[in-house]
């Protein structure tokens, strides 16, 4: 008990190993790690495909999109709330984007549209949530057949298509020979990350989602910052939705209904968020979509039936949530 | 930080449902000062911390801060005039730094919105130094794995930096370490000589001696004394504290029977250490101490709520397995919780479904429930017990205090247990309820069962009670019984360490006293 002063302090690491795992982390270690089990597997099962340009090239192109979601969601499930409105934005998007292109025949028109509508649809569910009190996971929940029916509503359940190939770039093109999507991804991660670790406001908000009471005493704006959280993740479901248009040259109201919510949010618990808020890191959850795109494109390539590759989906969900309930215990 | 501070509360009253408690109390924090307030569990130490933070507002009376007239509408406004209050629990954030724990809602920023964290930590570490805590704090460190002494040093430190002119501690020491709570009070006289004024509130008479310049002694909600601690002692506090009669609202009983009904032994839970005790049959065992001593966690621990991690509980001379409150009750363990509305009621549904809810093979026909059977069951218990409710129908959230606590009864008589354990059984009750539910535990042993009561009221454990055993720190403490159950006994052996004082020689620990 007279030592528990001093357990607290963090000793010196004293070897260089133990000073890396520190500095990244232990948990995220242990997501390399696991990433790592998953390559071997694959790759010794399917070595051949598996490790080359093109494949890679594909599992960054299959989880650009997953990963700017699953980057913002760690932002919303940071501040203590859950967004599972996201795939439907994403597909509200797709159409509000080819609409506006359609309409316009302008490509800058398609990402004003559809990051403007992403944001109107997370200034619903942040004003909803915070000014009804009603639970988040109720609310998006609502939201999503809400902002699914609009994009049926308003495409009259077609698909449009874009005929505009400067726009098309955002989804096929390269540049340095790496798809556009993926330098997307890379410019939300390193903007996410600027703001959850590096600005006043990111820190405000690991602090009302960990301690309310503490923040609200301490004369931050709770309601301000979460209505933000949530207009940004809608935000971001736009870019997304920008991206699918992009690529798949068309806005189907039905796109981004396959799960994808649910692959976001297994990457964010995956990379340490906490379900009662306050934790998590871009960085996690950008190796929890690497895990989560590995496994996919792997069972893929190793010929597992589609049906089964839902099971694997929906328990790695069920564990990374008790690992992160796990954690938070232990702490 | 600057002097001239003076919360004072002037004629409070507060009242809750037909509890009183706190009854024209009127008395000031002076800047620069450590005023210690004591007082019995229940006397109204929290009930008056919160009206200071700003949780509950005054029935009457008002809160003068520099001598003019305050009205705290929530702990925001409280906390925004320079009122902190630390708790038992401190408030921590707990996976970001030190530094950004103590400085919330005010980090230096650069470039306009990114965070200055070289500043920060150098503004922490200044805060650190001042408080001479360098050496158990680190800024970077995150706050997740600190002890509660190291958190409780964060919110003072927030409060401080917040411009905190009066700072009330809740019961500080009671997760501290002798170490830990002399460093407590070196941060504690710091704040004093810089002008803060202080409100210590403290079960710990020692602590308080050592400490404190004035001491406020409140009892049943009436400010007794308050006085120099120069011109006073430990024995003349705990007089203050207790100094009451006892009444008679208890009725006679019949002497407990040779049998053992509940034999305890070596019972060691995560909450609990080494509890062995006998029950007889038709005996009151009464079991005392502070709130937290571990008295409700003991009762949790027989009663299969909390696992078991040694020991052994035979009930009537079977053995009862441990970690499911199922087998206690088919063993014949009885619970009623001192949180009724959380623990024990269904309050949307009827006196009907709460009674019978722990007897579904009396009230099941066929697998279906059987109304009539229940009502009638439910309506000769609540009969015995005198229940006032329109019907049985009623819901229980539309009952009083005293009648809540009747149904939760009714539910232990329809099962006839051979022990009931009853956690606080009169807490928010009123007094023509309350001798009720001692006649029904007089009724009960006449009838062979033997009662566990945990009690914080001392008439009340020693008006019921044949035996007293008295708990701090998980532990059994004292076992007290004839003549040896007086109120000081039971104080003396409740308060933790009050044969030590902390401050002066923290290491020695009291253990070989025999």
């Amino acid at each position: 008990m007279t030592n528990q002063s001093a357990a607290g302090v963090l000793p010196p690491a004293s070897r260089p190993i133990a000073a890396a795992v520190e500095r990244i982390g232990i948990h995220n270690v242990s997501l390399i790690l696991a990433l790592v089990v998953l390559l071997i597997i694959f790759g010794v099962q399917r070595g051949d495909v598996f490790f080359s340009a093109r494949n890679i090239l594909n599992i960054g192109m299959g989880v650009a999109i997953l990963g700017v979601l699953a980057i913002s969601q760690t932002a919303v499930i940071v501040s203590g709330g859950l967004d599972i409105s996201v795939g439907a934005i994403v597909g509200l998007t797709t159409v509000t984007t080819a609409m506006a292109i359609d309409a316009t025949g302008a490509a800058g028109a398609g990402p004003v549209a559809g990051m403007t509508v992403g944001a109107l649809a997370g200034l619903f569910n942040g004003l909803i949530i915070t000014y009804g009190r009603v639970n988040p996971i109720i609310v998006t929940l609502g939201t999503m057949a809400i902002f699914r029916g609009i994009a049926f509503i308003i495409s009259d359940g077609q698909s449009i298509s874009i005929f505009n190939d400067s726009f098309r770039l955002l989804g096929i093109g390269r540049f340095l020979s790496i798809p556009a999507p993926i330098w997307v991804l890379v410019g939300v991660a390193v903007a996410f990350y600027v703001f959850l670790h590096l600005s006043v406001a990111g820190r405000n908000v690991y602090a009302i989602g960990g301690n309310p009471i503490v923040a609200r005493l301490s004369g931050l704006n709770l309601r301000g910052y979460r209505i933000a959280m949530y207009v940004v993740s809608g935000m971001v479901a736009g870019i997304g939705g920008i991206l699918l248009a992009a690529r798949t040259g068309s806005g189907q109201p039905i796109s981004g209904s396959e799960g994808l919510e649910l692959e976001a949010i297994t990457a964010a618990f995956l990379g340490g968020c906490a379900m009662k808020g306050g934790k998590g890191t871009v960085i996690g959850a950008l190796l929890g979509v690497a895990i989560i795109g590995v496994l996919n494109n792997g069972m893929i390539l190793t010929g597992v039936p589609t049906f089964y590759q839902m099971l694997a989906k929906g328990s790695l969900l069920i564990l990374a949530v008790i690992l992160a309930e796990y954690r938070q215990n232990k702490a | 930080m600057t002097g001239g501070g003076i919360l004072a509360v002037d004629g409070v009253d507060k009242t809750f449902g037909p509890v009183q408690a706190l009854s024209k109390v009127s008395l000031d924090v002076r800047s620069g000062e450590i005023l210690a307030l004591v007082g019995e569990n229940g006397a109204g130490k929290s009930t008056l911390t919160r009206i200071i933070e700003g949780v509950f507002a005054p029935d009457a009376g008002r809160l003068l801060l520099d001598g003019a007239p305050v009205a705290f509408e929530g702990p925001r406004v409280a906390h925004a005039a320079g009122i902190r209050v630390i708790h038992q629990e401190p408030e921590i954030i707990p996976d970001v730094s030190v530094a950004e724990n103590i400085f919330p809602g005010a980090l230096p920023r650069r470039a306009g919105f990114l965070l200055d964290r070289r500043a920060l930590n150098a503004r922490a570490a200044r805060m650190l130094a001042l408080f001479g805590l360098e050496r158990d704090l680190v800024p970077h460190q995150v706050c997740a794995g600190l002890g509660p002494a190291q958190r409780q040093m964060i919110e003072i430190m927030r409060a401080v930096h917040a411009g905190g002119r009066v700072i009330a501690f809740d019961e500080p020491t009671s997760s501290l370490t002798g170490e830990e709570t002399a460093r407590l009070f070196t941060v504690i006289r710091r704040l004093r000589a810089d002008g803060v004024a202080v409100l210590y509130i403290s079960h710990r008479l020692a602590e308080v001696v050592a400490l404190a310049d004035r001491v406020a002694v409140l009892r049943d909600g009436h400010l007794v004394d308050v006085m120099p601690v120069a011109n006073t002692d430990e024995a003349d506090i705990t007089r203050k504290m207790v100094g009451r009669a006892l009444t008679s609202l208890f009725a006679a009983r019949s002497p407990p029977r040779p049998d053992t009904v509940l034999r305890v032994r070596g019972l060691t839970t995560d909450h609990v250490t080494d509890i062995s005790f006998d029950l007889k049959v038709g005996e009151v065992l009464g079991i005392g101490g502070l709130v937290g001593a571990g008295r409700t966690e003991l009762a949790k621990g027989l009663f299969g709520v909390h696992a078991r991690r040694a020991g052994h509980v035979d009930v009537a001379g079977c053995s009862l397995p441990s970690g499911r409150p199922a087998d206690a009750i088919l063993a014949g363990l009885g619970f009623a919780p001192e949180d009724r509305k959380e623990e024990a009621l269904l309050l949307l549904r009827s006196v009907v479904d709460n009674a019978a809810l722990c007897i579904p093979e009396r009230v099941s026909r066929f697998g279906l429930f059987d109304r009539r059977r229940a009502r009638s069951i439910v309506a000769e218990v609540t009969g015995r017990l005198a229940l006032k409710a329109p019907s049985l129908e009623t819901a229980v959230a539309d009952l009083s205090g005293g009648n809540q606590q009747k149904v939760v009864l009714a539910r232990w008589l329809a099962r006839a247990p051979k022990v009931l354990i009853l956690d606080e059984p009169t807490r928010g009750i009123d007094v023509g309820a309350k001798s009720e539910i001692y006649a029904l535990i007089a009724e009960l042993t006449r009838a062979g069962v033997g009662v566990i009561v945990i009690s914080s009221e001392m008439p009340e454990l020693l008006g019921l009670s044949d035996r007293i055993l008295v708990m701090s720190g998980g532990r059994i403490t004292a076992h007290l019984q004839g003549a040896e159950r007086t109120e000081d006994a039971i104080l003396r052996a409740a308060i933790p360490g009050s044969a030590m004082l902390p401050v002066a020689v923290p290491a020695v620990d009291c253990g070989e006293v025999s």
